[in-house]
């Protein structure tokens, strides 16, 4: 997905364009996120596609988006305290 | 960026544009799909690449798509309720 942060604020434009482009910027954002999720949850999860997804597929797929979360905010906030106090960055 | 000063634009031209940003996502995400598609179902239902794809193999990829698409309508549910409560924790 290409990045539309430059139509997103072109000056002069009107605002409901504007309203418009930012929405779904952030809608294929979301999607993207999607994909990426689905790309790594499902080489965890899914051994033999079967007639459907089973019920302990089903909850892997859900801890695995979880828990993905969880990790990346613990590493944001971690990373945030690690440059406050100046150190592993050197 | 000057083709996109858009205060000359008209109603209609307008509305012509935003469909059109929107087919355009639309597409970009439906080959996105189709590629991951391709890609994970490949290499889940063909183990050795023969001279065709024999019945067993076509019938592994339709159950993989499904699957496939399963996997990534949980995974947007799951993403989506986390927001929500993320947000709600604010």
């Amino acid at each position: 997905m290409s990045d539309l942060s430059d139509f997103a604020s072109p000056k002069g434009a009107d605002s409901e364009l504007q309203d418009f482009l930012l929405a779904e910027k952030q809608k294929a954002q979301f999607h993207a996120q999607i994909h990426e999720f689905n790309d790594f949850c499902w080489d965890k999860c899914v051994d033999k596609p079967g007639a459907k997804l089973d019920s302990r597929t089903e909850t892997c797929i859900t801890n695995c988006v979880e828990r993905f979360i969880d990790v990346s905010l613990l590493i944001t906030n971690r990373f945030a305290q690690m440059l406050e106090k100046g150190g592993g960055m050197h | 960026m000057d083709t996109l000063s858009t205060g000359s634009l008209s109603g209609a031209q307008k509305e012509e544009l935003m469909d059109q940003v929107k087919q355009q996502i639309a597409i970009a995400n439906a080959q996105e799909l189709l590629t991951k598609m391709s890609e994970k179902c490949f290499k889940k239902c063909i183990n050795k690449p023969g001279t065709a794809l024999d019945n067993s193999e076509q019938k592994c990829i339709a159950m993989c798509m499904d699957r496939y698409m399963d996997a990534w309508n949980l995974v947007s549910r799951t993403y989506s309720s986390r927001i929500q409560r993320e947000r709600n924790n604010m």
